[in-house]
């Protein structure tokens, strides 16, 4: 008598457990789901071709990419257009630096913040050389401020 | 009579028949008793008690909001269920097919005019409705938890309204949900500045939780589809039922139990007194509270048709007041979505427009910080105040009353003061530009305006001793403070979110 209700028992939590873990293992798999392994996107690697066509103290707005490519004496740069705040895309004063139109963050010629709620500095991307010889930005891949590509 | 007769006799019936098999009784109910089976034999009707208690059905206690709220739901379901028709949640189709509902399809741009009113007045409903409940003490004890539904229904009601805004794939869209889905990223602002992002990145989970991607494109806009069209509806359907059920369950409508009910009559015919019938002994043996048990009848009238004429009354009021502003307001429509340049000022809908104006001082604080805390709040209130007086009468009496006028009074002239401030003499990076970005997450005009709240709720508290009176002050400084904040959101913020007084013209740009 002891022994068959213990059994039952067994038998009750184990069914109850095996429900459990039935059920929490298919909830992860539908909260799995929604995140997929690869983010889709766009390719945010941009080719702007032949770095030549830059003039010197030029400063390009390439809208696909959203960013600024500036070219000076000491070589290139890029600074991302989008505001580190809540995504908008600053526009570029020259001389003045960026401001972004959705909630007037402001920021310097290199990006830094000067006003505003923007939490931080506009990143400077990387920029290389592609093997065909043109110049190639990486709008992913952010690189410390003060890094300038020569060619 | 032969089977031929029969059969044609039988044919002849038919129509008696069918509608007396449908209706049961098959007429107008006469008496009371036909009038409680006619509630109670019904899958729709039943829902609501066969008595209601007249107290509930004064206008000037309710303003039918909660009758509002559900057939602006009803409207909104009927027109989404159209518009699905012509949409299409594509980001080359959505704009060209919510343009071809405006301008091609035949009543196409009244329906979608109708859908975005109703979804308005449904936000605007729910606000009022929260405020009503709050104002007359109902979320008091037995109904503490139907106020916890009510706030997920808040919540889901702002998320269907959230997720309706991009779907029409133009500039607006495009960048209030950018804005939005930043938010989401927000937390981040904090763990940046405390240095963790690369072990512990919550913003970045809830951002592409939303978007399915890292950037508001196509994953986005099919997901936005989904949550707007099916999840969500079928969860606010679902959390609707169990909000009516606990309605119910928890006795109906709260009123003031010390006063005398008031004698049953309807105009000027008194209404016969109802006998205790079987429904009345069903219902009596079950445990819990209905309207009418331990309590005498006299104060209630038949649900059937008093209760029946509110609810046609609210529903006619919502369809006509969506109908007359859907006549001559279109709902906007913008450009096309455009990644590359941003609507300026990027605007959401009216009421995310405090939250925006918060947002503008600190994207953590005011998108997920201070709207966590008012909702955690909320939540607590009905655990927190536990004095069972005052329930039924709003602001819970005269006290109360001038607790209200002089909470609304502070509320709006800290609020006022502090945007003059901010407008004025800017914020503490225009005074020390090198701050670090930790000492304005915490120290911002959102953060101010809440601690000011909260100490001058305190003070009531201190004063009054009473946790009644201080929730009426918390809740009614935020309600002034969410109403001065969304009118600065919406109309003195201009292009660059620049304060410009209204009436002004903005700058061309």
């Amino acid at each position: 008598m002891h022994d068959s209700s213990k059994r039952r028992d067994f038998l009750g939590l184990t069914a109850l457990w095996s429900t459990v873990i039935a059920m929490g293992t298919a909830l992860a798999g539908v909260m799995r789901l929604p995140k997929p392994a690869v983010q889709p996107g766009p390719l945010r690697v941009f080719k702007l071709g032949d770095p030549g066509q830059f003039a010197v103290g030029s400063v390009t707005r390439i809208e696909a990419g959203n960013f600024f490519l500036f070219r000076e004496e000491q070589g290139f740069h890029a600074v991302s257009s989008v505001c580190t705040h809540l995504g908008c895309i600053v526009a570029h004063n020259e001389g003045e630096g960026f401001a972004c139109p959705c909630h007037g963050s402001r920021f310097s010629t290199d990006g830094s913040v000067v006003g505003g709620p923007a939490p931080a500095a506009l990143p400077w991307l990387e920029i290389a050389l592609s093997p065909d010889g043109q110049l190639q930005v990486n709008a992913e891949s952010p690189v410390p401020k003060g890094t300038r590509f020569r060619v | 009579m032969t089977p031929i007769q029969e059969f044609l006799e039988n044919l002849k019936h038919t129509p008696r028949h069918l509608r007396e098999s449908a209706m049961r009784t098959g007429r107008v109910p006469q008496t009371d008793r036909e009038r409680s089976q006619s509630t109670f034999h019904n899958l729709f009707l039943h829902l609501q008690s066969v008595r209601t208690d007249r107290r509930s059905l004064r206008f000037a206690y309710t303003f039918g909001l909660g009758l509002i709220l559900t057939a602006s739901f009803v409207v909104l379901t009927i027109t989404g269920i159209l518009l699905m028709v012509y949409y299409k949640p594509g980001v080359e189709l959505a704009y060209n097919s919510v343009k071809d509902i405006h301008f091609v399809v035949p009543a196409g741009r009244f329906i979608r005019n109708i859908h975005r009113w109703s979804a308005h007045l449904m936000v605007l409903a729910v606000f009022l409705h929260m405020a009503r409940v709050f104002y007359t003490g109902s979320y008091k004890r037995p109904r503490e938890f139907n106020w916890l539904i009510g706030l997920v229904l808040l919540v889901l009601t702002l998320g269907l309204s959230f997720t309706g805004y991009l779907l029409p794939w133009d500039q607006l869209a495009y960048w209030a949900v950018t804005i939005g889905a930043n938010i989401a990223n927000s937390p981040r602002e904090v763990t940046d500045a405390i240095g963790i992002t690369a072990w512990f990145d919550p913003g970045r989970f809830q951002k592409q939780l939303l978007l399915g991607a890292n950037y508001v494109g196509q994953e986005s806009l099919i997901r936005f589809y989904v949550l707007h069209v099916a999840l969500l509806p079928l969860a606010i359907t679902a959390v609707m039922g169990l909000h009516f059920w606990r309605v119910r369950k928890d006795g109906g409508l709260s009123r003031d139990e010390s006063s005398p009910a008031p004698p049953a009559r309807i105009g000027s015919r008194d209404v016969e007194v109802f006998a205790p019938t079987k429904t009345y002994g069903l219902m009596a043996v079950v445990r819990g509270r209905t309207p009418v048990v331990g309590k005498a009848p006299e104060g209630s009238v038949s649900s059937w048709p008093n209760l029946l004429w509110a609810e046609i009354a609210a529903l006619m009021f919502t369809v006509a007041v969506t109908l007359a502003l859907s006549y001559f307001w279109d709902a906007p429509l913008k450009e096309m979505a455009n990644p590359a340049i941003p609507e300026n000022p990027a605007k959401a809908p009216w009421y995310f427009l405090g939250l925006q104006e918060l947002v503008s001082y600190s994207a953590f604080m005011g998108g997920v910080g201070i709207p966590s805390v008012v909702l955690l709040g909320l939540g607590l209130i009905p655990y927190l105040d536990r004095d069972p007086r005052g329930v039924g009468i709003w602001f819970g009496g005269p006290a109360g009353r001038r607790t209200f006028w002089q909470s609304a009074v502070y509320g709006l002239v800290s609020v006022l003061a502090l945007l003059a401030l901010t407008v004025n003499l800017g914020w503490l990076r225009t005074w020390f530009p090198t701050i670090p970005q930790i000492a304005i997450i915490i120290l911002n005009p959102a953060t101010v305006i809440v601690a000011l709240y909260a100490a001058w709720s305190l003070w009531v508290l201190k004063r009054t001793s009473s946790i009644r009176m201080s929730a009426i002050a918390l809740f009614t400084c935020f309600l002034a403070g969410f109403i001065v904040l969304t009118a600065m959101g919406s109309i003195f913020r201009g292009p660059n979110w620049h304060f410009y007084w209204w009436p002004s013209q903005w700058p061309v740009h």
